[in-house]
């Protein structure tokens, strides 16, 4: 990405837009709880924006390297308790399927 | 290394896609969240990797990797745990730290920004403020789904919010025209604060009843500020992640209001339109019917179909698996049984199928309400467990009810309704329900779960 001007990510931006309301637009009721859980595991990307910023810090610069530390933990949580909360909602339904 | 970075982000924006997809899919949804998780750990290890390739491992690298490491391992515990009538607070909590982790890349990167750009910085401080507003928002309706924390709907707290949105906008105006002299670390500490606040009030006036609208609203509003924070970075897989979670749940939210038949601003201004004069014109009494436990079970008993319609009511009183108990000792007397599923019943749209799927409810059972609307007088009976407006036909025929115009289960088709409740109260909407005083409709008095403990017992009984 470095290097695309600006115009190119407003482009982008406008496309993914109209892509995720796209992907989702035929999604049945019964899915909303997880659609919403995984989605909410997805935002939790900006923890690559955490690593980032984290390993530009000075190794000698305590109050923001635990400031980093917080923001990366963060950003884990939300990736991986939207991973396995969605995965555990999906279960209860897979789970009757067999039955 | 860049190709390789290049080639794994563009192969995690497609599982995102892909995830998502499949996530909206019933067959295909377990295998979507296994593609998106997928995706997420390529980026997240193709960036540590493309970070610290070559370069020797410092304290900042140890940091990394062990907050990556406890992360999971908290996040595997919390969602392990949580029981799911616990759920939408944990999507919410988990949506705080995703906020919270914008909040704080916005200070970090405010210490660190060196080009002398106003545009980066505006991105910057947009995009600390929403994860802000975000993270105190969430945790507000995490507090309040855990029961935590009351509803507080005043003009003061109205006037607060816009107030402070008005101030959050102003400050970086002034300070884009040198009106205002702050650095840029003094800027982003006070509308930090002013958007940690904003986010208090923004939800504290929200009915408990709305909770599922703001949270998949602030869910989208992380993913927004996902989005920002990747433009601020350059980084074409936060932005892709961002705005399709962003987009989806706006999305999302547009329909879970269509489904309760409210607008997102009324919602979020915590009140429905309340049309004085109705409420005092109708408060008459209600002419009701009484039933008894005993009449409810040999009713059930001597039917050939029977509906169950269960509501927020039941998930409040953790009846769900005495609710799957009913229905197999009907099926056992020869009485076929299946459920109505209101698309909003629960707390988060769905969150009732997942109520009763956890009870071991057989999924071919549960049956939407635009499917069998049409032949609801081919059930002899319809129970209706902790439900109210949603099956008030006041919203399909009193153009004045604040309800009018919401899709709701034709429960009053059926040959006998009853509908359990514990008192006379109206529903959410606040709304009297029209249905009482149906002929075919009687009332049982009790807790939803005293309720079909009893039913249960009396149909054992019964031989």
């Amino acid at each position: 990405m470095e290097g695309f001007t600006i115009e190119a990510i407003f482009y982008f931006i406008t496309l993914c837009v109209f892509l995720g309301v796209e992907i989702i637009s035929n999604v049945p009721s019964i899915l909303h709880t997880p659609l919403m859980s995984g989605a909410n595991a997805i935002h939790g990307v900006i923890l690559v924006g955490a690593i980032i910023v984290m390993q530009r810090i000075p190794s000698d610069d305590y109050i923001n390297l635990s400031i980093g530390f917080l923001a990366v933990l963060f950003g884990t949580l939300n990736i991986s308790g939207g991973f396995f909360v969605t995965g555990r909602i999906l279960a209860m339904f897979s789970k009757k399927k067999k039955a | 290394m860049t190709l390789v970075l290049q080639i794994s982000y563009y192969l995690s924006m497609l599982s995102f896609i892909v995830g998502l997809k499949y996530l909206s899919s019933p067959l295909k949804a377990k295998r979507g969240n296994i593609i998106a998780a997928i995706g997420m750990i390529t980026a997240v290890l193709a960036t540590i990797f493309s970070v610290y390739l070559g370069k020797s491992l410092n304290l900042n690298f140890i940091l990394i990797i062990l907050a990556i490491l406890l992360g999971t391992i908290i996040g595997k515990r919390m969602s392990d745990r949580a029981e799911m009538t616990k759920m939408p607070q944990l999507v919410s909590y988990f949506n705080a730290m995703g906020g919270g982790c914008a909040l704080l890349l916005g200070i970090l990167e405010a210490q660190q920004i060196h080009q002398d750009s106003r545009t980066a910085e505006i991105v910057l401080l947009i995009a600390m403020m929403i994860g802000a507003s975000s993270f105190s928002g969430s945790i507000i309706a995490f507090l309040k789904l855990s029961g935590k924390q009351k509803d507080k709907k005043s003009i003061f707290v109205m006037l607060l919010s816009r107030s402070i949105l008005l101030a959050m906008i102003i400050v970086p105006v002034l300070v884009s025209f040198d009106i205002l002299n702050l650095s840029l670390l003094q800027e982003v500490a006070i509308l930090a604060c002013l958007a940690c606040f904003y986010g208090v009030v923004f939800v504290l006036p929200i009915g408990g009843a709305d909770m599922p609208v703001v949270i998949s609203l602030l869910n989208s509003f992380t993913g927004l500020a996902t989005a920002l924070a990747g433009v601020m970075f350059h980084n074409i897989i936060m932005i892709a992640g961002g705005i399709f979670v962003g987009a989806a749940g706006v999305l999302l939210t547009l329909l879970m209001c269509n489904a309760m038949n409210r607008s997102l601003l009324s919602v979020l201004a915590g009140k429905f339109k309340k049309s004085s004069s109705y409420g005092n014109s109708v408060a008459k009494e209600l002419e009701i019917q009484v039933t008894t436990i005993g009449e409810t079970a040999s009713k059930l008993a001597f039917a050939n179909k029977v509906a169950i319609i269960p509501g927020y009511g039941l998930a409040v009183a953790q009846a769900q698996h005495l609710c799957n108990q009913l229905e197999i000792i009907l099926e056992n007397r020869g009485v076929e049984v299946e459920y109505i599923i209101h698309p909003v019943a629960g707390r988060m749209p769905g969150h009732m199928n997942v109520l009763l799927a956890e009870a071991d409810v057989n999924y071919n059972k549960l049956k939407e309400m635009d499917d069998v609307n049409d032949e609801m007088n081919s059930y002899d009976v319809a129970i209706v467990l902790g439900a109210n407006d949603v099956v008030n036909p006041a919203a399909e025929q009193d153009e004045n009810s604040p309800i009018f115009g919401m899709p709701i289960i034709k429960a009053y088709n059926a040959q006998n309704v009853i509908v359990v409740k514990r008192g006379m109260s109206n529903g959410y909407a606040g709304v009297e329900n029209k249905l009482f005083e149906y002929e075919n409709c009687t009332l049982l008095f009790s807790d939803a779960k005293i309720a079909l403990a009893d039913i249960i017992n009396e149909l054992k009984s019964l031989v």
